[in-house]
C-alpha cells in the first residue's frame, strides 16, 4: 500500500500513515470458498467397476497445515537505478530470470536494461522462488523514485507475515481393496488452500495431484484436485511442491487399509508397489528406473522393522514407514516449454560454466563443476562457475523442481562433451591462448519417447522419478502427549549421487524439514494472517527435536541424467510426516493430520487404553 | 568504548544500547555474524564474550565494555572446525555456520554426541538436519582436521 525509504532506517519508525480499509466478509476456509483457482482431473480405468470388485472399501480424510520455510536468512534486495534509465538488482533469490521478467513488466524496460544478480542466499527451499520478484519490485520502485540505491531486508516477522507458505491441504480417499491387499479402485479428492493470489498454486496442485495415488499400481483411479482462493496469505512453492501433502494422505491411508485388513503395512505395500512395466495414475509406463520395491526392501532390512514392530507392541514406542516417490524436473511438457539453455566457454584459466541456476546451499556450483570437469577429464580447479547474472548467463531455468542436477547438469554434460571434441586434445587454457574464447551453448532435449497431454492429464508426467522409503521410530510421552521422533532410517534411490556428501546433506536436511512439518511446525492464522510470526513460537526442529538418521543412497543409474543422476532436492520432504504418523498408529493413536502437535495427539488418545493412569509400559530396552 | 575484538583492542563510538550485532556488522565491518531472527532464538548471531557464547542480537554494546569478543573472523578461516565444516558438508547455505562453529568451539575437543546435541540446541540450521554438523565436529578433531578427504561419503 505504501513504500517508505529513508537513509536512516530508525527514522522510518516516525512515519505515520493512515490506511482506511473497507471490511467485507472474508473466507478463510478453502472448503467454504466458491472461487476455484485451478481444477485438475486425472482419470484412469473405471472406478465403478473397480469398487464392484472390492472386498473392502475404506474412506478417510487427511489434513496438513501451513508450513513456513524459515530459511535462516530472510529475504533481501538492493536495487540500483542506472544512468541510462535501467535497473540493476542484487538479491537473495533462486530464479534470476523470474525477477528479470517481473521487473521488465513493472518498469516497462527492455531485456537489456534490467539486470538481476544473485547474491548467494542463506537458504531457499522454494521460499525464494517467487517472492523475490515482489521485494525486488518494491526496492526498484523506491530506487526509481528516489534515484538512489535502495536496500530492503526483511526482519523475521516481516518475512513470515509477507512471504508465501506451504499450501494447507485436505485430501479425501475412498479406496477399494481385495482381501489379499490388491488395490482395485482409488477415488481421491484434493483441496489446496491457495490463499489470496494465484502465485504458483496451479503447478503446486498439478504436482500434488500427480503424486496423490502414491507409488502404487491401481487400474481404476480418479484424482480430482482443486486449489481454492481464500482471504489468507498467498501460499506458494515449498520443497516438495504439493507432493508432501498428497503423499502424506496416501501413506497414512495405506496404513489404515493395512490395519483394516489385519495385514502388515510392508506386505500391503509390497503387494501394490509400482514395478517396471506398471503404469501410474496418468498412464505413464515405468521402466527400469522404478525402484519402489528396492527401497522398501532395504529400509525394512536396515531398520530392523520386523523385530521392532513386534518388540514395541503395547509400549509407548512405535515404528512406522512411508514409501514414496517424486518426479524429477518440471511437470508434463514443462521442460520442453522452458527450453533451458546452458553455455560453456574457454578462458585463460580453463573453462567457465554459464548458467542461471543458483547456489542456494544445495551445492549447485560444486556439482555442476564436477560434471564438466569429469566429462572433459579436467582437474576440478580449472572449472569456474559464473555468478548468476542475467546480463552474463543464458536462462537455464529456475532453480526448483529437483531439476538443477538432472536437467541442467545433463545440458552441461552435453556442452562439455562437445567442448572436449572441439579442443582436440588441447587444454582449454592453451586453446584459449591460441584461438581466443570458444563458446558452446546447448538447449534442453527431452529423453526419447516422452509424451504428455496437458488437457487430459495423461502420459509421462515426469521424465523419471526418484524413490524412497522412510522408517520412523517415535516415542509418545503419555503425560504431555509430546511425540519425539528418535530415529529415522532413510533409504533413497535417485539414480546416482554426483557428490555423495552434498547429496546426503539434501536427504538429511529435507528429512529434518519433514519431521518439523509432521510434529512441531504450526502456523497459527488469525484474521487471515500469521499470528505467530516469530521464531519464539513458530519453532523448527533443533538438534534435540531432530532424530538421528541412518541414510542410505541406493544406485540405479538413469541413462538420461548426468552420470546417471536423477533429482534429490525435494523427495526427502515427502516421507517423514506419514512415516511418523504411521509410527503413532503402531502405538494405537489414530492421527490423520499434521502437524501432530500434543493437543491433536491428546484428542486421538481419548480412547487409548494405554493412556489410563497416564502410564505406559516401556519397551524392552534393547533396540 | 574500548573492547577487544578478535585479539585487537578497539575503541568504537556507538550508542551503548546499539545491538552488539549491529556494532560488529556496521561499525566494525565484520559481516560474518548473521541475523536470523533478532530475538535470540536462532543463534545465527552467536559470538563469544569472554569465552561464553551469546546471541549478539540480544546484547547491548555497553555489555561488551572491556570484554574480549570473538567472532567467526577471529578463527581466521583455517581453523580445524572451519575446514571440517567445508569438507563434511556441515555448511550448506552457510548462514547458521559462523554461530554454529563458535557454539561448537566452546564444547572443547571431541565432545560426546549428547554434549554436542545439547550444546548446539540453541543454533538452528534449516539445511542439514544436523547430521553433517555432528560429522564435521567429529572430523575436526580427528588428526586435527588436516586430512585431505572427508569420511562422510557413501
Amino acid at each position: 500500500v505504501v513504500l517508505l525509504a529513508h537513509e536512516d532506517r530508525e527514522k522510518l519508525l516516525e512515519a505515520k500513515v493512515t490506511i482506511e480499509y473497507e471490511r467485507t466478509d472474508p473466507v478463510y476456509d478453502p472448503e467454504q470458498s466458491s472461487k476455484v483457482l485451478k481444477h485438475i482431473v486425472i482419470s484412469k480405468g473405471d472406478l465403478a467397476k473397480g469398487f464392484a470388485r472390492a472386498d473392502l472399501i475404506l474412506e478417510g480424510e487427511y489434513r496438513t497445515g501451513h508450513q513456513e520455510h524459515v530459511y535462516i536468512e530472510p529475504n533481501g534486495f538492493i536495487a540500483e537505478p542506472m544512468e541510462d534509465g535501467g535497473m540493476t538488482v542484487h538479491g537473495s533469490l533462486q530464479c534470476p530470470f523470474y525477477v528479470h521478467k517481473a521487473l521488465k513488466a513493472l518498469l516497462d524496460l527492455p531485456d537489456e536494461k534490467v539486470r538481476v544478480i544473485q547474491t548467494e542466499p542463506g537458504g531457499g527451499f522454494g521460499g525464494k522462488e517467487e517472492y523475490p520478484s515482489m521485494i525486488a519490485s518494491h526496492a526498484a520502485l523506491l530506487a526509481r523514485k528516489s534515484g538512489r540505491p535502495v536496500k530492503i531486508v526483511y526482519d523475521r516477522a516481516e518475512d513470515m507475515w509477507a512471504t508465501t507458505k506451504r499450501h494447507p491441504s485436505i485430501v479425501r480417499h475412498r479406496t477399494g481393496v481385495k482381501q489379499d491387499g490388491t488395490l482395485v479402485a482409488m477415488d481421491i479428492a484434493v483441496i489446496l488452500d491457495g490463499g489470496a493470489y494465484v502465485t504458483l498454486s496451479p503447478v503446486v496442485l498439478s504436482r500434488g495431484c500427480i503424486h496423490a495415488a502414491g507409488p502404487y499400481r491401481c487400474a481404476n483411479t480418479r484424482i480430482d484436485g482443486r486449489a481454492m482462493f481464500t482471504n489468507t496469505n498467498p501460499n506458494g512453492a515449498f520443497r516438495g511442491f504439493g507432493a508432501p501433502q498428497t503423499e502424506f494422505a496416501m501413506e497414512a491411508h495405506m496404513d489404515r487399509i493395512a490395519e483394516a485388513l489385519g495385514m502388515d503395512p510392508v506386505r500391503l505395500r509390497t503387494k501394490n508397489a509400482l514395478k517396471p512395466g506398471d503404469t501410474t495414475a496418468t498412464g505413464q509406463t515405468l521402466g527400469s528406473d522404478c525402484s519402489a520395491l528396492m527401497v522398501l526392501k532395504e529400509a525394512v532390512k536396515r531398520s530392523g522393522w520386523n523385530r521392532k514392530r513386534r518388540a514395541f507392541k503395547g509400549s509407548s514406542r512405535g515404528i512406522g514407514l512411508a514409501l514414496f516417490y517424486h518426479g524429477s524436473g518440471f511437470t508434463g511438457a514443462g521442460e520442453v516449454r522452458l527450453a533451458s539453455k546452458c553455455s560453456l566457454a574457454t578462458s585463460e584459466h580453463g573453462v567457465r560454466i554459464l548458467v542461471a541456476s543458483t547456489e542456494i546451499g544445495q551445492g549447485t556450483r560444486t556439482m555442476h563443476a564436477q560434471i564438466v570437469a569429469d566429462t572433459m577429464g579436467l582437474p576440478y580447479e580449472s572449472v569456474e562457475v559464473a555468478i548468476p547474472d542475467t546480463q552474463g548467463v543464458p536462462d537455464s531455468g529456475p532453480t526448483v523442481a529437483s531439476r538443477t542436477c538432472m536437467v541442467v547438469g545433463r545440458i552441461l554434460e552435453r556442452c562439455a562433451t562437445e567442448m572436449k571434441e572441439r579442443l582436440g586434445g588441447m587444454s582449454p587454457a592453451e586453446h584459449f591462448r591460441q584461438h581466443g574464447a570458444t563458446l558452446i551453448t546447448k538447449q534442453y532435449e527431452p529423453p526419447p519417447g516422452i509424451q504428455w497431454d496437458d488437457q487430459s492429464y495423461e502420459g509421462d508426467a515426469y521424465a523419471t522419478y526418484s524413490w524412497a522409503c522412510d522408517v520412523a521410530e517415535v516415542e509418545v510421552d503419555p503425560v504431555t502427549y509430546d511425540v519425539k521422533t528418535q530415529k529415522m532410517t532413510v533409504v533413497h534411490e535417485f539414480g546416482r549421487p554426483i557428490h555423495p556428501v552434498l547429496a546426503r546433506g539434501q536427504i538429511e536436511g529435507g528429512t529434518a524439514q519433514g519431521v518439523g512439518f509432521a510434529s512441531i511446525e504450526q502456523v497459527v492464522m488469525k484474521d487471515g494472517a500469521m499470528a505467530n510470526a516469530q521464531l519464539t513460537n513458530y519453532t523448527i526442529p533443533t538438534t534435540l527435536d531432530t532424530p538421528r538418521m541412518d541414510t542410505i543412497m541406493l544406485e540405479n543409474p538413469y541413462p538420461y541424467g548426468p552420470f546417471g543422476a536423477k533429482g534429490v532436492g525435494e523427495i526427502p520432504m515427502d516421507g517423514p510426516a506419514p512415516a511418523i504418523v504411521n509410527a503413532m498408529r503402531h502405538i494405537g493413536l489414530d492421527i490423520r493430520q499434521v502437524p501432530a502437535t500434543p493437543d491433536i495427539v491428546m484428542r486421538a488418545a481419548v480412547n487409548w487404553p494405554l493412556a489410563a493412569n497416564g502410564q505406559l509400559p516401556t519397551a524392552s530396552p534393547q533396540s | 568504548m574500548k573492547f577487544t575484538l578478535n585479539g585487537d583492542t578497539l575503541d568504537i563510538t556507538a550508542h551503548p544500547m546499539k545491538r552488539l550485532l549491529d556494532v560488529l556488522r556496521e561499525e566494525c565491518g565484520l559481516t560474518g555474524t548473521k541475523e536470523g531472527c533478532g530475538e535470540g532464538e536462532c543463534g545465527a548471531c552467536t559470538v563469544l564474550i569472554d569465552g561464553a557464547p551469546v546471541c549478539a542480537c540480544l546484547v547491548p554494546f555497553a555489555q561488551a565494555r572491556d570484554a574480549e569478543v570473538l567472532t567467526i573472523e577471529g578463527l581466521g578461516g583455517e581453523h580445524p572446525l572451519q575446514q571440517a565444516f567445508v569438507r563434511e558438508g556441515g555448511a550448506q547455505c552457510g548462514i547458521c555456520t559462523p554461530g554454529m562453529i563458535l557454539a561448537a568451539l566452546v564444547l572443547g575437543e571431541r565432545p560426546s554426541i549428547e554434549k554436542l546435541r545439547a550444546g548446539l540446541a540453541g543454533n538452528l540450521c534449516r539445511c542439514t538436519g544436523y547430521e553433517a554438523i555432528y560429522r564435521s565436529v567429529a572430523a575436526a578433531y580427528e588428526n586435527r582436521g588436516t586430512r585431505e578427504r572427508g569420511n562422510a561419503g557413501t
